[in-house]
């Protein structure tokens, strides 16, 4: 429990990232540690995987990798009609990042906050879906590519006679802009919202079940767990998706 | 919760991520799943070459052994009839063997008659000459009376 006391001071201080800085200039100490680790945890364990890669029979950690390499290639094949060496490696870190990082969600929410305070550090959030910079990071990524792409497949005039031509022809030009901004910029946006609010609902679920007494905790948290385990991989999984979908759009030549 | 300079961070990151993934680690995992594709449609197709193989080989097996067996039936007809011909063939000789046999052994007895016939003819003529000349009383010239004794011997054979 917290030492501020009370349930408001028990969530406040569970969904108060450790932060140094003022102002924009603040780091999120907590997110930046966590997404690093599970970072360096991913490429290590597919870095080992891609080296030991065989033709022959699998092992465990290739077996692993292989399918989640599968799964992801697939996807990519379904939707993306091309060639680009980008965008299935990069469906690949952005659905096993997402993935840890919403995993993370799954661990008692006192764990690691005791760890920590015992350790001395006094606020920490160990979910980096659970900050917007996190998840906008990634989708503004994400846009920066779009963009980039629409450009490089369609020349810098074919992408601005996208945004102003279509879909109602040179005439509404003016109308037309707004709604291809306004398209453009709900990607990211609705990328980045959608796996923070999810994941953030989700958090704070487990911390209300914190709050109650201990002998109903049980029979709550471990079926949120179970449904949660579900929105885990569904989050990550809908991120990739239509990250190769946006990108597969841009790809487009209208 | 605001927006602040964790998001550039979290971006770098990303893109360190994303370049790594993109460099070390998913070329040589879709290299692998690919050859290792390549490998089992590679045995599939051996593997299917194989069974068909088995069956030709088992056909091509079956026909020779229905020539086999074709083979050996004609043999062992052609043995028989051969059998039999060569029974044949040697019974026809013993046949003519002693058939010969008895001719000879026929001949030989009748030469051998002739000589008995021959002795007792020159025995008899000689007892004959023998009587006479006691009759007689006198010796025969046997130079003398070679016509005479001749004549009497072809008269006795």
């Amino acid at each position: 429990m917290s030492s501020e006391g009370g349930a408001t001071g028990y969530i406040v201080h569970h969904l108060t990232p450790l932060s140094v800085g003022e102002g924009f200039w603040t780091l999120h100490l907590d997110t930046l540690f966590f997404s690093a680790v599970l970072g360096v945890i991913f490429i290590l364990f597919f870095k080992n995987a891609a080296e030991k890669a065989t033709t022959g029979v699998p092992g465990l950690t290739q077996n692993i990798a292989e399918m989640l390499v599968e799964f992801v290639d697939q996807q990519v094949k379904d939707t993306f009609h091309g060639r680009s060496k980008l965008i299935a490696p990069l469906g690949l870190t952005i659905f096993c990042w997402v993935l840890l990082w919403n995993t993370m969600d799954v661990i008692p929410v006192d764990l690691l906050g005791l760890i920590g305070t015992v350790a001395g550090v006094e606020y920490l959030r160990v979910v980096p879906s659970t900050d917007l910079n996190a998840t906008f990071a990634l989708s503004i990524s994400v846009f920066i590519l779009i963009i980039f792409y629409s450009i490089k497949i369609k020349g810098v005039f074919g992408f601005a006679k996208e945004l102003t031509c279509t879909p109602f022809g040179p005439w509404m030009m003016p109308f037309n802009l707004l709604l291809k901004i306004v398209e453009e910029i709900a990607k990211p946006i609705s990328l980045a919202l959608r796996l923070f609010g999810n994941l953030y609902a989700g958090e704070l679920i487990f911390i209300l079940i914190a709050l109650l007494p201990a002998f109903i905790q049980p029979f709550l948290s471990f079926p949120w767990a179970i449904f949660h385990l579900l929105i885990i991989v569904l989050q990550a999984f809908i991120f990739m998706v239509l990250t190769i979908v946006y990108l597969s759009m841009a790809h487009e030549d209208h | 919760m605001s927006i602040n300079a964790t998001l550039i961070g979290q971006m770098i990151t990303f893109t360190l991520l994303v370049w790594f993934t993109m460099k070390y680690v998913w070329p040589p995992l879709i290299e692998a799943l690919e050859e290792r594709k390549q490998k089992i449609a590679e045995g599939l197709a051996a593997a299917e070459k194989g069974q068909e193989d088995v069956k030709l080989a088992e056909k091509r097996a079956k026909k020779y052994l229905k020539e086999a067996k074709a083979e050996s039936a004609n043999i062992i007809t052609l043995a028989q009839k051969r059998a039999t011909d060569v029974v044949e063939e040697s019974k026809e000789t013993a046949k003519l063997e002693g058939e010969k046999m008895i001719l000879a052994a026929k001949a030989q007895i009748e030469q051998e008659m002739q000589q008995a016939k021959e002795n007792l003819r020159k025995e008899v003529s000689a007892l004959a000459l023998k009587a006479a000349e006691q009759i007689l009383q006198e010796e025969i010239d046997k130079a003398k009376h070679k016509e005479l004794i001749s004549k009497v011997s072809e008269q006795l054979g």
